[in-house]
């Protein structure tokens, strides 16, 4: 198969957009459809300061390279999860984020759940007994406090993740299989900052292929971690993403499509935001925005776990962040 | 000689002649969930396996959040 634009050979052929290209025209493609999408969506401009979250994989490191060839001020937070799964998971993850940050002279965060806070996120499931013998729950909640905290700490506006148009399809297809009202109205590109102390939440990578990240990382030469995080094996969301995939080998651009349709059924006012956006407030203990009453449930779950394991209650108030330059 | 296909660690191998999509298929694994490297370099789906050839199949699919 040929490059469409040049006729040499080609490295990918995209079926849903009747496209193939070569590797040099395909690292032209992708970075110009990211920028399309951040335009689209009004995601940030280059006076925003951009906290990309890295996970040492594909799409968060892709995403972090995109958006610096685009010109855009975006550092990287690395959150050590302290999983091992048999092949020290957390630690390669964290050596290619460190890898590829340092190759390009780039800035990385890194905060160490089991160093700041006092356990591992395996050893929190079990002590917390949440997630039924699965740490995932646990683990959402720490990451999406810990990026959020990390934003405002470090004075970011904009906090992005590399979530792919696989991604966000395989949610929308379990939210909508549960008609989870609650979950459909907040699933889009961009979550607004609702309130003092949270940051834009964007995903550039929200219509692209997860297919299409592996081949960006591969054709520009980005090393990541290959292995599956060993708690994701079997989960629900790959079960959707097969189930999925197979109707994209069918009709290809099925999966797009039943993306782009939810958010123009959403933008025509399908579903109601009003209803379901929770009332927050300051969290009396750690002060970030919470909707339950008190202390929120990141501080009441560690307290639960220091107390079990002898610890002080008491959680550092911040991190020690070097500000993002301006 | 045949073909051999490298997916997680495991080799598998098949007669030369089919396309990368086929053979993919045949291994049961989704096309749409691989990416097939040759000598280091992404190939096409269609590309006809020849030969010798050992071709490296890349998974695509990760289930954690990023």
């Amino acid at each position: 198969m040929k490059c469409r634009k040049c006729g040499e050979n080609a490295v990918i052929n995209m079926r849903q957009h009747k496209l193939a290209l070569c590797g040099e025209h395909f690292l032209e493609w992708l970075p110009e459809q990211v920028q399309r999408f951040i335009e689209k969506y009004e995601m940030f401009t280059r006076d925003d300061k951009i906290l990309v979250a890295v996970s040492g994989g594909k799409d968060s490191l892709g995403l972090w390279d995109i958006l610096v060839r685009l010109g855009y001020h975006a550092d990287g937070l690395y959150i050590g999860l302290g999983i091992d799964g048999g092949f020290d998971y957390s630690d390669q993850s964290h050596a290619f984020a460190e890898q590829f940050a340092a190759s390009r002279g780039l800035k990385l965060h890194v905060v160490e759940i089991e160093q700041t806070y006092g356990a591992t996120i395996p050893e929190l499931a079990v002590i917390s007994n949440r997630g039924h013998g699965k740490p995932c729950s646990v683990c959402g909640l720490n990451k999406r406090y810990i990026m959020n905290r990390v934003a405002h700490d470090g004075g970011y506006n904009v906090l992005a993740t590399g979530h792919n148009l696989d991604d966000e399809a395989a949610v929308l297809f379990q939210n909508t299989l549960n008609w989870a009202g609650g979950y459909l109205v907040r699933q889009a590109p961009v979550l607004l900052a609702s309130h003092p102390g949270l940051a834009r939440k964007v995903k550039p990578l929200c219509r692209v292929y997860e297919r299409e990240m592996a081949a960006y990382a591969i054709v520009r030469g980005i090393d990541y971690v290959y292995d599956e995080c060993p708690h994701a094996i079997g989960s629900t969301t790959i079960g959707h993403k097969e189930i999925l995939n197979q109707m994209e080998e069918k009709r290809p651009g099925a999966k797009l499509q039943f993306y782009l349709s939810f958010l123009q059924a959403k933008e025509e006012g399908l579903f109601s935001v009003k209803a379901s956006e929770p009332e927050l407030h300051a969290c009396d203990r750690c002060g970030q925005p919470t909707s339950a009453p008190g202390d929120c449930s990141f501080c009441r779950l560690w307290d639960k776990v220091r107390t079990v394991k002898g610890m002080p209650q008491r959680l550092p108030a911040e991190f020690n962040l070097i500000p993002a330059e301006s | 000689m045949p073909v051999k296909l490298v997916y997680r660690g495991k080799e598998h191998e098949m007669n030369p002649g089919s396309t990368v999509r086929d053979a993919v298929r045949k291994i049961g694994l989704q096309p749409e969930t691989v990416l097939a490297v040759l000598d280091g370099k992404l190939i096409t789906d269609d590309t006809v396996l020849r030969e010798g050839m050992q071709v490296k199949l890349v998974a695509v699919i990760s289930g954690g959040a990023p």
